[in-house]
């Protein structure tokens, strides 16, 4: 019992864990704190169930598709809507709260156009829901192939980051705009990648969360809430924090709806972000630098 | 000089009296209305009470709303009515105080963050309680305030808070505040207890929210954790505030006024794509009146000169 819920609350922060890394990208590189993250979330969670009810297709093959129009729409999104709010922003908190603004009307326009298309009814389809043994437990196969899914898509965007000249010049926007300027990194562009970037990793997270868990038009803002909390948790720019504070998160919320009560999920979410909040504002591995 | 604040002071007189007759010249519908305008006035400009000043985008004006609308749906058919009210004023101020108190040491991020989920986790708590607590999922209210009542109350609310931001402008806290907008750690070290000064104007403002909610719920009948808290409240109160700009205290009534009515049109003729067009209309105000219509005004005022 206590392993196969160890197991799905694994899972769960994994996905937790790739929703942040998408974000801490939009949020630490690109500058944009981003409110209608999640809706895409659940605009891909809907591509994928169209896929597989609608077209009779493999939702993976929603993972080859999904992510790159996700790419582009958060480009043309950035391009479009945030950048102008980038060049009329004095400073970074003006810029902060814009964006704000300017995410949290997107977020009633995407989760609208949503709702008129799907309603407001709970979607899930049947994928590879078949029991397979696991050092004496029992995990669904959809569960432990969209985990492994998510380390692949995680562990590449980390060696990306990392080990390419393209990343790098991403990680040094994160660390200071002015500076990397100075070493000849087109700022703007770079943004942009990773804010693209950011929703395509998103995006993939969608498709994946689609296979196991139930969904609505509704629940975008959700995702949004647990992956900028993660963000926080981990550290603002900070990829190792985020898997390990999306896979504190997805255990928490597991073990209390398993021992305790689902209501209460999201209270203990909540109550582990106000302790992060008051013991550590920085993050688990963030450094302080406010 | 004497005159002048006099005469001040009987205009504003003229007009709350003025305004406290319309239940008396309008049918339901204009009735149902203008009790809309009036506690969305309430509403945004608590909200920009707080949120002008300290630039801190709140999110959770329906939390405090929904919390007294709930306090209402529990105590009014046992208790006196002043009795309730100040009990949904209670529990909001203590809820606005733990929030307070944990987030505004940071940076405002943080803060946006915390709202953002903040009405979710009550309705989830609220909907817990009833489910586990008391077994049913709905409230009914009955209670003999109509809705000429209704807005009378409102009408006096409306005023405290004017009242509040009025006294609040030109008193030391709202000099503090004004710092601490403008650049929070300059403010810091000229003395000012910038914690201090944001935590007790949020609660003040959360407590407008919270009696709102409370005085608005005899209107609905029935209430469920749904209901009474819709995040759509949360996002036109936001629209709202912004344009009229926050940055002075009658600013949001001038977004309230039009927009109440331009949502009432939407509502009725777009009742499927309401939160498209609330959510386009809030994106152009963002880029097209950033400074809201008194922002837009001032602007074309001074530029002649």
């Amino acid at each position: 019992m206590l392993l196969e819920v160890t197991l799905s609350g694994v899972t769960l922060g994994g996905m937790y864990a790739l929703v942040a890394m998408g974000l801490t990208l939009q949020y630490g590189v690109a500058r944009i704190m981003n409110l209608s993250y999640g809706e895409l979330l659940i605009a891909a969670a809907f591509a994928a169930f169209w896929f597989y009810s609608g077209l009779a297709l493999n939702p993976l093959l929603g993972l080859i598709v999904v992510p790159p129009l996700a790419f582009a729409a958060s480009y043309a999104i950035y391009r479009y809507l945030l950048q102008p709010l980038v060049r009329r922003a004095k400073s970074r908190d003006q810029l902060e709260v814009d964006s704000i603004l300017a995410t949290f009307g997107l977020l009633f326009v995407i989760q609208g156009v949503m709702l008129a298309l799907f309603g407001g009814a709970y979607y899930s389809y049947s994928f590879l829901s078949v029991p397979l043994q696991f050092a004496g437990a029992t995990v669904a196969a959809n569960r432990l192939l969209a985990l492994v899914l998510a380390v692949v898509i995680g562990l590449g965007l980390y060696l990306g980051l990392t080990r390419t000249r393209l990343g790098t010049a991403v990680r040094a926007v994160a660390v200071d705009p002015v500076a990397a300027q100075l070493v000849a990194i087109d700022v703007r562009t770079a943004s942009a990648l990773a804010f693209a970037l950011g929703g395509a990793l998103v995006a993939a997270a969608g498709v994946l969360v689609s296979m196991f868990l139930t969904f609505n038009a509704n629940l975008g803002v959700v995702f949004t809430l647990k992956a900028l909390i993660v963000v926080i948790m981990g550290g603002v720019g900070n990829l190792l924090g985020a898997l390990i504070a999306g896979l504190i998160l997805g255990l928490t919320e597991n073990y209390v709806a398993t021992f305790i009560d689902p209501g209460l999920t999201l209270a203990a979410t909540y109550a582990i972000f106000l302790l992060v909040l008051l013991v550590r504002p920085q993050g688990l591995l963030g450094r302080a630098n406010r | 000089m004497m005159t002048q604040d006099a005469l001040r002071v009987l205009g504003v007189a003229a007009a709350i009296a003025g305004l406290a007759c319309v239940p008396f010249l309008l049918g339901d519908y204009g009735l149902s209305l203008a009790i809309n305008i009036v506690s969305y006035t309430v509403l945004a400009t608590a909200w920009s009470l707080f949120s002008g000043p300290t630039r801190y985008v709140s999110l959770a004006t329906v939390a405090f709303f929904g919390i007294g609308a709930y306090t209402t749906a529990v105590f009014a058919e046992t208790l006196a009515w002043p009795l309730v009210l100040l009990i949904a004023a209670g529990i909001g101020i203590l809820v606005a105080g733990i929030v307070g108190l944990s987030t505004l040491r940071l940076s405002g991020v943080y803060f946006v963050i915390f709202t953002l989920g903040l009405a979710e986790l009550v309705r989830q708590l609220v909907t817990w309680y009833e489910v586990n607590k008391t077994r049913t999922l709905g409230r009914y209210v009955f209670t003999d305030i109509t809705a000429a009542q209704i807005y009378w109350q409102l009408l006096i609310l409306a005023v405290l808070v004017f009242a509040a931001g009025f006294l609040i402008g030109r008193s030391r806290l709202g000099l503090a505040l004004r710092a601490i907008g403008d650049d929070e750690t300059v403010a810091r070290h000229s003395g000012i207890d910038a914690t201090q000064a944001k935590v007790a104007l949020f609660v003040l403002s959360t407590v407008f929210m919270t009696l709102t909610g409370a005085i608005m719920a005899p209107r609905w009948t029935y209430i469920d954790p749904a209901i009474a808290f819709n995040p759509v409240i949360s996002f036109t109160v936001l629209i709202m505030a912004l344009l009229g700009g926050v940055h002075r205290l009658y600013g949001p009534v001038m977004g309230v006024v039009p927009l109440a009515l331009l949502f009432e049109f939407l509502l009725a003729r777009f009742p499927n794509h309401f939160s498209i067009m609330v959510g386009l209309v809030f994106i152009l105000i963002v880029y097209a009146i950033p400074r809201g219509i008194v922002g837009l005004v001032e602007q074309t005022v001074r530029r002649p000169a």
